[in-house]
């Protein structure tokens, strides 16, 4: 905090979903883990893969490429389940594979162009370039809570 | 105030703990005197229970809340005297008065702002029953505290005067408690050579006096000579206690009795007006002349039984001598810690050694609880992995296992128990909740109380106050009737609540019933047709009728009160009584009553399960609600229409539920011949059977609570993890057979009621 850094260095880690690349914030990023088999939920939307142990907690994870309206993805060794922890709230996020973690400022980040009052516009919160690849930045809140509401 | 560094914090914490308790005893004995019970006892339970929380309140200056007890404990003392009976309606103003006591303690624990008028409403009430004689009597006592504190204080509170003023909480809260009933006994001790040759110590005694009381010990030390002239073995010393005490001249003599015919004892009644004397001093010179004398005398320690006699009693407050608790009261908030602490660390006073209570953060024992958890889990993957090892079952490993096996049980068996409480504090809750309740809406309410020893799980327990409180509402506003229909009944005016709690093959039964006139079920069927829940030409049946009532934004009362009826009503209780594990039931006759039954899980942590295997799924049922296992051929399924199927089960029909289907991982069976089916029993008697792949085993299971926040999953109650870490999911069976009836009509349904 008392660190004078350069105006607010945003840390992201990116990651693979359906050939395109996506990001969070870094800081509500857990850890990292590979895919095991999970236990499927009765009657859940189909992102839902079901709960796995974590270490003696019971998290649930959900398919993120599923959950953004991307393709599944068949599920590979290679498959990633990123834990993120939203409002104390710990949820895995499985995806393709996990790519690299970016240092930006908030300059460096635009909000996405008004497209269509569409659900995906509000998940991701802003894009940004990197090597000339477009990364979209993805709010967590959107993703994890507007399940509670879809399943209710 | 909850900075740790403070030590001050810590003790008035303790203190609030403390508190707690004490107006638990304070409820309980108000409730046993209006149950009439005689005993002079009980008062003396009630008033002790004041005087302490006014004792440990005046340490920390929370003056509000002294000079309410004070006011309470004067009037309780005349009814201890004898001069004041309590009358039903004087019990009436006490159970109120302990209502604002322990709002009082709260909002001090809370620093929060204070009730000012609801106390001096109280006060006043408290000064009507004292009458004249009572008013006399106090002034008395607090003329005397003035002398002692001339503190003032403007506190504008109209109940007689100057004598507002005068009680203070600044005084020590020691010193008012003797001058109202104690008597003075000159003590002269003059213990002789034998005394000390039989190894007894006077020390010992003059503790036990202490205990009494308070007590101004002097030693006199004028017949020791020179150093030259002492003769080791020859007794010099005497010494003269001033005991302020109500003991009888009995009891001293008792603290003296296994040095009879050893020492000089004279004991003599004074008159009270002695100046009393710190008790700091007192102690300083009764430890004194000690030293000295044990380097002379090889001093045996005998065991003083009559120390320990009174420390065994003190654990009901100090059993028959009011002082002991008198002097507790400001040490009660270090006692009270000293148990946690080392026994050395604390001034060895009859309350630390009288309970031998720790207290411990809850955190704490929710710790070991999840260590006793993955403990459980753990022994589950050894066994399972010893197991795949192909060692023979009579190999010592095995054995070992098995034993580990049992410990592990015994040991989360009794780390249960460390959390289970008895159901006490929240029926105490809920009899305050009645006589708000029934105030509010002009019932005369009696609550009636059972098994109020029943355990339960502690976080069960507090999960459990919000909907019973909303329930008991209920009961009185909803449940009873009012007073003139009750007349015209024919029932007696006031109305009964009862409140009881039982176990019941592994789970708690919790029931909440009202004399009342039962529910109205047109009404509720009017009103859940007006309101558009239900299709106005629904025929229901009388148990669906009472479920509308669950239904949310359902309210049955006409005219919506202060107390209930806003709408957020049993729905509300249904959801929290489900996310505890529990369900629900109505029972209602007209006329007679309505009935709620609650059944809860004994706690929230471990489950006695069935774990089985439908559609390569493992999944876990709670071994109470399975019946009977059965296998299936054909011939045992009749179809009553498509998709609805029945087994015949002996001489009934249970219908049939797919576990697979219901729970979506696969398609309808087709084919029953072989199937393991699960004959499933629920509190209300209903019936199903479940069809599932195969039974793996019976075990106990740890529960992982799902997420609520996340998705909450329909027939799921829980996950628990399995010895090879995967995880299995819980199954809420009921829930699962409603869902399923939902989906496939109610020709099923109308068989479960009658079934088997």
């Amino acid at each position: 905090m008392s660190e004078k850094e350069t105006p607010e260095t945003i840390e992201l880690l990116t990651f693979q979903l359906a050939d395109q690349e996506y990001s969070l914030d870094i800081m509500s990023v857990r850890e990292i883990r590979g895919w095991t088999r999970t236990t499927p939920l009765p009657h859940a939307p189909s992102y839902m893969k079901g709960v796995i142990n974590l270490r003696g907690t019971v998290l649930p994870v959900m398919d993120l490429s599923e959950r953004l309206g991307l393709k599944p993805q068949e599920q590979t060794d290679r498959n990633v389940i990123i834990v993120v922890n939203h409002n104390d709230v710990m949820t895995g996020l499985l995806v393709d594979a996990v790519s690299d973690i970016i240092a930006l400022t908030a300059e460096d980040l635009q909000p996405p162009p008004e497209m269509q009052p569409g659900s995906t516009s509000s998940v991701v919160s802003s894009l940004t370039l990197i090597d000339e690849r477009m990364i979209r930045v993805l709010d967590l809140s959107a993703i994890v809570l507007s399940v509670q509401s879809n399943a209710a | 105030m909850s900075d740790s560094n403070d030590p001050m914090a810590e003790i008035r914490a303790s203190f609030f703990i403390e508190c707690e308790e004490l107006l638990e005893a304070l409820q309980d004995g108000l409730q046993s005197l209006d149950d009439g019970d005689e005993d002079p006892e009980t008062i003396n339970v009630v008033f002790r229970a004041v005087h302490s929380i006014k004792g440990g309140a005046g340490a920390f200056g929370l003056e509000a809340l002294v000079r309410f007890a004070h006011r309470f404990e004067t009037v309780l003392d005349e009814v201890r005297a004898g001069r004041m009976s309590p009358d039903a309606d004087a019990l009436k103003i006490f159970f109120q008065c302990a209502d604002h006591l322990s709002d009082l303690v709260r909002i001090s624990r809370e620093d929060e702002a204070l009730p000012d008028e609801e106390t001096a409403k109280l006060l006043s009430l408290l000064s009507g029953l004292l009458g004249d004689a009572g008013v006399e009597e106090e002034e008395e006592a607090e003329e005397e505290d003035i002398d002692f504190q001339p503190a003032t204080l403007s506190l504008d509170l109209d109940f007689g005067g100057d004598e507002g003023d005068g009680d203070l909480p600044l005084l020590p809260p020691l010193d008012d408690l003797p001058a109202a009933s104690t008597t003075v006994y000159r003590i002269h001790f003059r213990p002789d050579n034998e005394l000390f040759e039989t190894g007894n110590e006077p020390f010992h005694m003059l503790r036990s006096l202490d205990e009494m009381g308070e007590c101004t010990v002097t030693c006199h030390l004028d017949k020791v000579p020179d150093m030259e002239a002492l003769a080791p073995e020859q007794s010099y010393l005497s010494w003269t206690v001033e005991l302020h005490s109500d003991v009888e001249e009995a009891e001293i003599a008792a603290a003296f009795e296994f040095v009879e015919g050893l020492c000089t004892l004279e004991i003599t009644k004074i008159d009270a007006a002695e100046v009393p004397v710190p008790e700091s001093e007192a102690s300083d010179q009764l430890a004194q002349p000690l030293p000295e004398l044990e380097t002379e005398l090889p001093v045996v320690e005998a065991d003083q039984p009559r120390n320990t006699a009174v420390a065994d009693e003190a654990p009901d407050a100090g059993t028959q001598e009011d002082p002991p608790t008198t002097t507790d009261t400001s040490k009660a908030p270090e006692a009270a810690k000293a148990p946690v602490k080392s026994p050395t660390a604390s001034k060895p006073s009859a309350l630390a050694a009288a309970k031998s209570v720790v207290r411990v953060d809850l955190d704490r024992i929710e710790r070991l609880v999840n260590l006793v958890g993955e403990l459980v889990i753990n022994q589950a993957m050894l066994s399972q992995s010893l197991e795949s090892s192909g060692l023979s079952p009579h190999s010592d490993a095995m054995n070992g296992l098995e034993e580990f096996q049992r410990l592990t049980r015994d040991i989360q068996d009794s780390v249960m128990m460390i959390r289970a409480q008895p159901v006490k504090s929240l029926f105490q809750r809920m009899s305050r909740i009645v006589r708000e309740a029934s105030a509010a809406v002009g019932k005369d309410v009696r609550l009636h109380t059972e098994g109020e020893g029943t355990e339960v799980d502690k976080t069960v327990i507090e999960r459990l106050a919000d909907p019973l409180t909303h329930m008991i509402r209920n009961a009185v506003d909803h449940g009873l009737e009012s007073p003139e229909d009750r007349r015209a009944a024919g029932k007696p005016e006031q109305g009964r609540v009862n409140l009881s709690a039982a176990h019941r093959s592994g789970r708690v039964v919790i029931e909440v019933s009202d004399d009342g006139g039962g529910i109205n079920r047109p009404k509720v069927l009017q009103i859940a047709i007006d309101k558009g829940l239900v299709p106005a030409d629904a025929s229901l049946s009388d148990s669906e009728i009472d479920n509308l009532l669950f239904l949310p934004g359902f309210s049955t009362a006409s005219v919506v009160s202060d107390l209930s009826g806003r709408g957020v009503g049993m729905d509300v209780v249904r959801t929290s009584i489900q996310a505890l594990g529990g369900r629900i039931t109505i029972a209602s006759t007209p006329g007679e009553g309505t009935t709620f039954s609650i059944s809860l899980p004994l706690t929230l942590a471990v489950l006695d399960g069935m774990v089985v295997q439908v559609a390569d799924q493992t999944l876990v049922l709670p071994l109470n609600v399975v019946v009977e296992t059965l296998t299936l051929s054909n011939n045992d399924v009749e179809m009553v229409r498509p998709g609805a199927n029945v087994v015949r089960v002996r001489s009934g029909f249970v219908p049939l539920f797919d576990l697979g289907k219901e729970l979506g991982y696969r398609p309808p069976v087709e084919d029953y011949e072989g199937s393991v089916v699960l004959l499933i029993a629920h509190e209300d008697d209903s019936h199903a059977a479940l069809v599932i792949d195969s039974i793996q085993d019976q075990r106990q299971v740890v529960i992982k609570g799902l997420d609520d926040s996340f998705y909450r999953a329909p027939g799921i109650a829980a996950a628990t993890i399995l010895g090879d870490g995967q995880i299995a999911l819980i199954l809420d069976t009921s829930d699962i057979i409603s869902n399923a009836i939902g989906a496939s009509g109610s020709a099923a349904q109308s068989l479960m009621g009658k079934s088997a």
